[in-house]
């Protein structure tokens, strides 16, 4: 590989998403939900995004979502893509509530439907697992 | 009894410098530039400025944006009001709310509002003048660093994203962004300030290449190097100085957030439905009163949904609502009279705003429209996020 090679941006944890990260090692998709109002959030924020409250669980997510929306890219933006354009771009509404960023696996962009159901498959690194989903 | 507020201020004076790929000038050049054409079309001495609202474009976020320190680069003593604000492409028309309730209020008398960016050089494309993106070449932390890993990148993404949420719910087709497109460059073919003057048609439309589906590159906004400067000042002290006056009939603001949690729906649903409802009141009017639309259009998809949430059409019906032609020249709401955002320059709210003031002054020459009594202008910043409304009008109500 060459040296100057740009790779994709490939996310390390902060102290705030550490427990979603290590459960990602192990195939869990790891959240928080706010004890007192029962909100489900994506981690990193230390308060309910609905109560404003601090009281926090984390517990494992189904897995399970719908494709909210998706679009395609075409644009040569990051050079650490460029090898994959057109790639597709998802945003994954969580059977939870949550929703996340991602990409499709497993489907060819032209057959992506809005409100299709999808599932979590993690894109294993050698210190970092990357929620990705396939339809299902 | 009407709002205290409707017709107390009137925008007295306009300075556009040249647009788009123009070299050779500094973000603070050119609004220093466009602050002495809108002093000089107001008929002021620059003593008489007492205020100074700031707005900088991209060039802001790269770090040689236009700031506070314009006052000093400008000479202006004494000021009354000053800030640099910024809400994205809403701050355009927030900056004349600003102006107005500061003026009723005694706060100032005369408030010059500026935009200037200069994100394009020589020899570099748009999307590079904008890749911000790019820049992600470490390892992003936390979950923030979800989007970057999944090629989400700049406001094309969002946009695409919405666009493909609003045509999945309603039908919504690309023909229908298309024809407003097609429609925003026929206005374009008539002004002398758009960069983009060669018409259009559908099929150049769907020919155009992707940047991010739905999304072709005729869905996209220009990139614009230049300024715009607008004066505000008092209705009373606006009906003796030499431009017809542009009376500040309504103001609203709407910024609806964005929970990214099940129920939202911050892809279809805007700041315009919020803002609406204050603008329209404040002026004492409705949609079916307003005769020429200037909306912010970052994107086709923009407008669509800008005239849903103003009650133009219900929510849903924007494509069919477009796609008949009525926003062009001839039809029955001409919006974005100069070319918009995507044909005529991309001054973020200043777009919308400064074709709102050439057309309710009658200065708008070939592409002037005969009725325009009642104008509505918005702004539109984030991913539908952020959300300033006006409606100007050459009568004080």
């Amino acid at each position: 590989m060459a040296e100057n090679q740009v790779l994709k941006p490939i996310p390390e944890a902060d102290e705030a998403s550490q427990p979603f990260f290590d459960g990602a090692m192990q195939g869990r998709l790891m959240l928080m939900r706010c004890t007192e109002c029962g909100r489900v959030r994506l981690p990193s924020r230390m308060h309910c995004d609905d109560c404003l409250s601090e009281a926090v669980e984390w517990f494992q997510a189904s897995g399970r979502g719908t494709v909210r929306t998706f679009a395609v890219m075409h644009q040569r933006y990051h050079p650490g893509f460029f090898d994959e354009l057109p790639y597709n771009i998802a945003i994954v509404e969580l059977a939870e509530g949550p929703r996340m960023a991602s990409n499709l696996v497993g489907v060819a962009n032209a057959d992506i439907r809005v409100d299709m159901p999808v599932m979590v498959d993690w894109e294993r690194h050698s210190d970092v697992a990357i929620p990705k989903f396939r339809p299902i | 009894m009407p709002h205290p507020m409707r017709g107390a201020t009137a925008i007295t004076g306009l300075g556009i410098t040249p647009m788009g790929r123009v070299f050779g000038k500094s973000a603070t050049e050119f609004a220093a530039d466009a602050v002495r054409a809108a002093i000089k079309d107001a008929g002021l001495a620059k003593t008489e400025i007492d205020g100074l609202l700031t707005n900088a474009g991209v060039t802001g976020a790269l770090g040689h944006g236009i700031g506070l320190f314009l006052q000093d680069y400008l000479g202006l003593a004494d000021l009354r009001l000053l800030n640099h604000m910024n809400a994205a492409g809403s701050t355009a028309a927030q900056m004349v709310q600003y102006a107005s309730m500061a003026i009723a209020n005694g706060m100032a008398n005369h408030v010059v509002c500026v935009f200037a960016d200069a994100p394009l050089t020589e020899g570099k494309t748009s999307a590079q003048a904008y890749g911000g993106a790019a820049r992600v070449l470490g390892r992003p932390r936390g979950m923030a660093g979800l989007y970057p890993a999944s090629g989400f990148f700049g406001a094309n993404t969002g946009y695409a994203l919405a666009a493909r949420r609003h045509m999945a719910m309603y039908g919504t087709t690309q023909d229908q962004f298309g024809a407003v497109a097609v429609a925003q460059r026929q206005w374009a073919t008539m002004s002398p300030l758009a960069q983009m003057r060669e018409p259009i048609t559908l099929e150049d439309y769907h020919a155009s290449r992707w940047i991010v589906e739905p999304l072709h590159l005729l869905d996209c906004c220009l990139v614009s190097n230049g300024a715009v400067a607008v004066i505000v000042s008092s209705a009373e002290r606006a009906r003796s100085m030499p431009q017809p006056p542009v009376y500040v009939l309504g103001m609203g603001q709407g910024h609806p957030g964005d929970t990214r949690h099940a129920g939202s729906e911050a892809e279809t649903e805007t700041g315009a439905k919020i803002a609406a409802k204050t603008v329209y009141s404040m002026a004492g009017v409705g949609p079916e009163d307003v005769d020429v639309c200037e909306l912010y259009d970052c994107y086709t998809y923009t407008v669509l949904v800008t005239l849903e949430d103003y009650g133009f059409c219900k929510k849903g019906e924007g494509g069919p609502f477009v796609e008949d032609g009525k926003l062009g020249p001839g039809g029955a709401l001409p919006t974005n009279t100069g070319g918009g955002e995507l044909s005529g320059y991309y001054m973020w709210g200043m777009t919308p705003l400064s074709e709102a003031v050439i057309q309710t002054r009658g200065q708008g020459g070939a592409r002037q429209v005969p009725k325009h009594d009642v104008v509505l202008c918005t702004g539109n910043g984030g991913v539908l996020s952020y959300h300033g409304a006006l409606i100007l009008s050459p009568h004080a109500r």
